[in-house]
């Protein structure tokens, strides 16, 4: 699996500064021509860098539940409605008295798709391609589909959920094995 | 709750613009829709607007144009549904009348995606699916999320690649005719076909452009409205609905839940039976960001059964002259795509064509006097159907 590029973006700004910086050393402004129109376009000299602060406490047994390669659903213990994603508090009955358990092996693929044309934080990636499986008790998940041949795919075909690490990144992550017959 | 009434519309030309700022590109659209209503911005008591605005240097947008186009006497506030923002802001100013709160509100849409690079701007639509559980480690980008619909309706159905070009085909040649469309060329089907794929099975011509444009509505109360003009157009009634924010989470991915029922409520209040809608209708304008989404909403509509959308598109039966005329302007698809002013695009056109002043061979026959308009946010985040009327 190819890991996302996260610095993408940067060299995007990077770009950019470098071709207001020759702007700027010739008429004093970061002012260039649009290169199709020509127009006068003033290019921004602030960089914006976010990087997100995600809270996870009352989520962390799926967390935990990754590092001994399990993917957890959880269960309202007052009304049954199972969850995944999993959440702390029923959407339904609003208690927030929830069972993890863990979610089947082996499921069935619903849909597909191969991602060719990529957003910039995967750009350096190959083309990738990310299923919704369903398995027991309905749940279905959204997961990168490990493989390179979109042709082998077929909608219902059996795939095995496995929690392995990223290439690069190491993150632990959950995906889709395609089970060949 | 009165009844309102649009008694203005105006549009900027959707494209890649590089001569207007945010300010400006909405300044051309709010003067033309205060020119036809015969209004100021200083008789308008409320200003809504529909920005999604990640991509653009303004975050208040609200506030720049309010004061920029002079609404001296007016609140105003920016709203948000993803793709759908423009219609709640046609939502929001509508109610503000409805409510007495206001006599004249004006709906503006605006959004200017080019101002950030085009791999950033897939990334920001991409993290507006569910962001941790479909982005982070996924990479899942909008045509990706339709492609899954595609798929599965796919193998359904036994639609194929085939039967979407047709929707793309219809829509360039009607945004041909359309001077305010991005994409003003007409297109083959082989053309569709031999375009690259963007996120299999959906190529480059199934999918809506990255698009910067302004559209404006001036929304009166009856009484004003009749004052104003003899020929106003109605807000007949208005449908909203919402879908999870995972996709893993919806029934299945052959239809958008939030569609359908956003048109039964609009269609009970306009005393429109859901399996003969189309029979009411004299034009729609659905949602087309990709091909496969026109497609399901004939079906979440009631144009055709579940599983017949794509026989409709197939025998060109949305073309004017056919069961129901659909997306006359080019659709998302060929008039272009600025997030948060398609909505309030579909109802300039809906207006447009209730008159009778669409530009030559893209206008509908009106014979009912109504017309619809469906906007979808996300990926079926947010659906908004509003049934407009001349009567």
């Amino acid at each position: 699996m190819n890991v996302a590029d996260k610095s993408r973006a940067l060299q995007l700004s990077e770009d950019l500064k470098k071709l207001s910086q020759e702007a700027i050393n010739k008429s004093g402004l970061p002012i260039v021509n649009d290169e199709k129109t020509k127009d006068p376009i003033l290019i921004d000299q602030n960089t914006l860098l976010v990087s997100y602060l995600l809270p996870v406490k009352k989520i962390m047994p799926f967390f935990e539940g990754l590092m001994k390669g399990e993917v957890l659903a959880t269960r309202c213990r007052r009304c049954g409605a199972k969850y995944f994603p999993p959440q702390a508090d029923c959407s339904g009955c609003y208690e927030s008295d929830m069972e993890w358990f863990k979610v089947g092996d082996e499921g069935v693929l619903l849909t597909y798709t191969q991602i060719n044309v990529k957003p910039a934080s995967f750009s350096n990636c190959e083309d990738y391609i990310v299923g919704i499986a369903e398995f027991q008790e309905g749940i279905k998940i959204v997961a990168r589909v490990l493989t390179n041949d979109l042709k082998s795919l077929r909608v219902g075909m059996r795939v095995k959920l496995a929690v392995i690490r990223e290439a690069q990144t190491r993150n632990l992550v959950y995906v889709f094995q395609p089970i060949q017959k | 709750m009165g009844r309102v009434a649009i008694v203005g519309v105006g549009l900027s030309k959707f494209g890649r613009s590089t001569d207007m700022n945010i300010k400006e590109l909405a300044f051309v659209a709010i003067k033309a829709a205060l020119n036809e209503a015969g209004l100021t911005a200083r008789d308008v008591d409320f200003l809504s607007v529909g920005s999604f605005g990640l991509w653009q240097s303004e975050a208040l947008p609200a506030v720049v144009v309010s004061e920029y186009c002079g609404f001296e006497n007016a609140g105003t506030a920016r709203v948000e549904a993803a793709c759908a923002s423009g219609s709640a802001a046609v939502y929001t100013a509508a109610n503000a009348v409805a409510s007495g709160q206001a006599k004249v509100a004006v709906a503006l849409g605006v959004e200017r995606m080019s101002e950030s690079p085009q791999e950033v701007v897939v990334e920001m639509l991409g993290r507006s699916g569910n962001f941790f559980w479909e982005f982070e480690n996924y990479g899942l980008t909008f045509p990706g999320y339709y492609a899954l619909y595609a798929t599965e309706y796919f193998s359904k159905y036994g639609a194929s690649e085939e039967d979407l070009a047709e929707v793309a085909v219809k829509n360039h040649y009607y945004g041909s005719l359309n001077p305010y469309a991005q994409f003003q060329k007409i297109i083959t089907k082989e053309d569709v076909l031999k375009s690259k794929y963007v996120a299999w099975p959906l190529k480059l011509l199934d999918c809506s452009p990255i698009t910067d444009g302004a559209a404006a509505v001036v929304i009166a109360a009856e009484d004003v409205a009749k004052s104003l003009t003899d020929s106003p157009v109605w807000i007949k009634s208005m449908g909203v609905a919402a879908g999870s924010s995972n996709l893993s989470r919806r029934k299945d991915f052959t239809g958008l839940e939030a569609s359908l029922k956003a048109a039964k409520m609009a269609y009970k209040a306009a005393g429109i039976e859901y399996e003969r809608a189309a029979k009411y209708l004299d034009v729609a304008l659905v949602h087309d960001c990709f091909t496969i989404a026109e497609i399901l909403a004939y079906e979440d509509l009631g144009f055709a059964r579940r599983g017949e959308g794509f026989i409709l598109a197939k025998e060109q039966q949305t073309y004017v002259g056919g069961i129901i005329p659909v997306n006359l302007d080019g659709g998302l698809k060929a008039k272009g795509h600025p997030i948060g002013a398609t909505g309030v695009a579909m109802a300039v056109e809906a207006v447009k064509q209730l008159q009778r002043r669409a530009e030559p061979g893209r206008q509908a026959d009106i014979r009912n006097g109504t017309a619809l308009t469906h906007n979808v946010g996300g990926t079926g985040h947010y659906a908004y159907v509003f049934v407009y009327s001349s009567s």
